[in-house]
């Protein structure tokens, strides 16, 4: 074996917070020119070990040596310096500033008179980037009406336009379809074969054998263990990673379609949706399908009330509807998980217990008087339910990592016990133990005669667990397919626009 | 676990009373009188009014809001109280009016802001300017003085030795943290402030809300008006100067933050006795008003950037 000389080596890494020991004496390892994955449940550690890397976070204790170096790494613009570069898991762009600015920000170039930004260029180098990805944004397009998975490419172009020599990618791929992880892979080995060290983190179990070289998993704050790929087989690392086998990664149970829950007909929104006619029914998961900026998401929040629709109609329980606002819908018995969490899910500054019943206020108060009592007990036990990491029902969601954050707006909407369910990528950023649990509890949802429409861009989530599966091409519903005739290649083929077989 | 993770949530408020206690302890070594009980009541005294519309402004910031025109409200509203008593009207109902006039022009405001999406400075900054011109119009321009004895006792009156206007605030502090923690509309309000799409796609009525957290905070400016035109027997148009500043600095001190969906009213009652202790303590050190303001003003800014120190040392 070729052993690469290690060009990152941190020692003993340790972090506490409040009530929560992130990070204990850990250990990190990686090699020029290696895809270094970094593998572990929700809040085992991953994202801090990381921000630490990039000067975003202080440790406590613990060295890290760059290329021979140590360095301290006491702010991300040191970090810049050493050659670390990194793609945090929630986004970091300025919503109203353009593409191009958002990529350069900080580091605009210089126009011939000092302290003016030569736009022209900026533009033209975004662009650049942006095509070497492979995606269609326009350089001054602004970043706040992207939808998730432009930004994550835009997040992406930002970290290759450093020259770095350590690139972290904290789940890049959380928010992207196949065509875009593709591309984003093909960029990943080109710089790998420059010698750039890149640490990988995903909850996406098979990018683990596609794209990485090595993988150290963490547990609970610690190191577990570090293994070449090549040689380790894809079960060991989740037994390693949450402590136990996992048998079965898609649990679908299927139940008898009852009576019409929801009933949509020639939604319209000009230039986005374009006459969309669906149908769900008591027991039923339907899995929605396609390619970034298809128009998934707007139907879901069409439907939902959160956006105006130019024409259409909804029935509720066979009844004509009218959603023209989220409460209006949630009255009716509709929930809504959104993709973005940070921006539409959570409200970053109350604890889990305020989020959990954000929706569902009302069962909780007398008199507008809320009682902290029945508050906590519910969020007591859908966080549990849901395996929620967090010291106590207190700590601000904020705080939370990543998977832990999603669990909670799950549980907001199992708080609110409503009936027709629009899941956008439920288990975005989820680990594969809990997803399981997760897809249980789908299944649980469609046994209480629940209907479940799940937005997904993962495709063995949609095949694995909806009974139908609709895809979307260019805001219209290009293609539907039960489970049974269902397959990776017809919905693809279907997504891009190509006539359904 | 749990103690030192509450503690760190509470940072900043034990900071903001380290820093009064300390105030304090400064201020007493250095001018032994501060300590009377004469005086401790005088700074009470002097705290209510700005600690009474801080409360709204309080709910205002967290909902990640401004408002401007709280002294412009205080004014119009004790002038209206004013002419009606002077008109002859019961007190209950007088004082009602002056309140009613208060929370009236607030939810004004609230309207323009929830449903004409106005940003709240503007919409605010207009109500400014529109109550006070309304003020100086209802009253010519002249206070109206002259009250009587049962009315001045709402300024000058005891219970069981406590000033009835600090009793009142202490019911309005009493009051406004029982509605911020345990109420929908204190939940509400930090939801809003702290993410208003999240709150709106959870189903939260944030038009209504906003209308009734800026109705609440003309109110408390009216209920405010109240005691200054009690306590100067006399209703002044051009009241309330500039009160909108002092009550966004003691919110300020008190850790609630002008971004919105952080906050809390304990916080803002401590940063009003700041303010208060403050300036008697340097009135009977003999500094004068000018180095009183640049004092002041040093305060505010020293205790936004303790917060913000504290915000990164927990990176
Ligand atoms: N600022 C903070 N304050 C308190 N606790 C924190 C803070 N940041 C992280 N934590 C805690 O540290 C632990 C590790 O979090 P981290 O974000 O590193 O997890 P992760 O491995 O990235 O998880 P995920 O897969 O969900 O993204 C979690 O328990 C989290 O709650
Ligand atoms: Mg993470």
């Amino acid at each position: 074996m070729n052993e690469r000389p290690a060009l990152l080596q941190m020692q003993g890494i340790t972090k506490r917070y409040p009530g929560v020991v992130a990070l204990e004496e850990v250990d990190l390892e990686v090699r020029r020119g290696e895809v270094h994955f970094l593998l572990g449940e929700n809040g085992a550690g991953k994202s801090t070990l990381m921000k630490i890397l990039a000067g975003a976070v202080q440790r406590d204790a613990g060295t890290i040596i760059i290329d021979g170096c140590i360095s301290e790494l006491r702010s991300p613009r040191e970090a810049n310096d050493a050659g670390v570069s990194i793609i945090y898991q929630e986004f970091n762009l300025v919503p109203h500033l353009t593409v191009a600015e958002n990529i350069f920000l900080g580091r605009e170039p210089a126009a011939r008179l000092p302290g003016l930004i030569d736009r022209a260029r900026m533009e033209q180098e975004a662009q650049q980037r942006l095509t070497e990805l492979g995606v269609v944004i326009r350089p001054d397009a602004v970043v706040d009406d992207l939808g998730v998975a432009e930004q994550q490419m835009v997040e992406v172009a930002k970290a290759l336009s450093i020259d770095a020599k350590i690139l972290i990618m904290d789940e890049p791929t959380s928010a992207l379809t196949n065509q875009e992880i593709t591309r984003l892979f093909h960029v990943i080995r080109t710089l790998r074969d420059r010698g750039v060290a890149i640490i990988y983190i995903s909850h996406r179990m098979e990018e683990l054998h596609r794209i990485g070289d090595r993988v150290t998993v963490m547990r609970d704050g610690r190191h577990i263990a570090t293994r070449e790929l090549t040689s380790t087989h894809l079960n060991e690392l989740i037994t390693l990673m949450v402590g136990r086998a996992l048998t079965e990664h898609f649990p679908k149970v299927a139940v008898p379609a009852g009576e019409e829950l929801l009933r949509v007909e020639g939604l319209k929104r000009t230039g986005v949706l374009h006459g969309i006619s669906l149908t769900l029914h008591r027991g039923e998961v339907v899995g929605l399908a396609g390619l970034m900026g298809s128009g998934r998401t707007e139907l879901a929040r069409a439907i939902f009330g959160a956006d105006p629709v130019d024409g259409g109609r909804i029935w509720v329980r066979g009844k004509e509807a009218k959603l023209d606002s989220p409460r209006a819908a949630i009255a009716l018995g509709l929930g809504f998980l959104t993709e973005d969490r940070k921006r539409q899910g959570l409200v970053l500054g109350l604890d889990v217990t305020a989020n959990t019943c954000l929706a569902n206020l009302d069962r909780f108060s007398a008199a507008g008087i809320v009682s902290p009592g029945q508050e906590m007990a519910v969020a007591k036990k859908l966080t549990a339910d849901l395996r929620v990491k967090t010291p106590d029902l207190h700590q601000l969601v904020v705080n939370l990592s990543g998977g832990n954050q999603q669990k909670v707006v799950l549980a907001k909407w199992l708080c609110r016990e409503a009936e027709i369910l629009i899941f956008d990528e439920p288990t975005r950023g989820i680990d594969v133990g809990s997803k399981v649990e997760i897809y249980q509890l789908i299944n649980r949802l469609a046994a209480e005669g629940k209907a479940v429409l799940m937005i997904s861009s993962e495709m063995p989530e949609i095949l694995g667990m909806s009974d139908r599966i609709l895809v979307m091409h260019r805001g219209s519903i290009a293609g539907e397919f039960s489970a049974a005739e269902a397959t990776q290649e017809k919905i693809l083929h279907c997504a891009v626009g190509a006539k359904a077989a | 676990m749990k103690i030192p993770n509450r503690l760190a949530r509470n940072a900043r408020q034990f900071g903001t009373f380290a820093v009064f206690v300390v105030l304090c302890a400064v201020i007493s070594i250095l001018t032994p009188h501060f300590l009377s009980v004469s005086n401790l009541l005088n700074v009470a005294q002097q705290t209510v009014i700005n600690a009474i519309i801080a409360v709204g402004l309080t709910y205002v910031i967290i909902s990640a809001g401004i408002d401007l025109s709280v002294g412009s409200i205080l004014a119009f509203s004790g002038v209206v109280m004013g002419q009606a008593l002077g008109a002859g009207l019961p007190l209950p109902l007088a004082i009602a009016a002056g309140v009613a006039v208060g929370t009236g022009c607030g939810a004004v405001n609230g309207l323009l802001i929830a449903y004409g999406r106005l940003p709240p400075f503007i919409a605010t900054l207009g109500m400014m300017s529109v109550a006070r011109g309304a003020a100086l119009l209802v009253t010519d321009g002249r206070p109206v003085s002259g009250f009587s004895e049962s009315f001045r006792w709402l300024a000058t009156g005891e219970v069981m030795g406590v000033p009835v206007p600090v009793l009142i605030m202490i019911l309005v502090y009493v009051a406004a943290h029982f509605v911020l923690r345990r109420t929908k509309f204190g939940r509400y309000t930090f939801a809003i402030g702290g993410n208003e799409e999240a709150a709106l796609l959870s189903g939260v009525p944030v038009r209504l809300y906003k209308l009734g957290i800026y109705a609440v905070c003309g109110g408390l400016a009216g209920l405010a008006s109240v005691i200054l035109t009690a306590r100067l027997n006399s209703a002044q148009p051009i009241a309330g100067l500039s009160y909108e500043l002092d009550a966004i600095a003691a919110t300020v001190i008190g850790g609630t933050s002008l971004m919105g969906g952080r906050g809390s009213v304990v916080g803002t009652l401590l940063g009003a006795l700041i303010m208060g202790v403050l300036r008697n303590g340097l009135n009977l050190l003999g500094v004068s008003s000018f180095i009183q303001q640049v004092v002041i003003g040093a305060v505010i800014i020293a205790a936004v950037l303790l917060d913000t120190f504290l915000k990164n040392s927990k990176r």
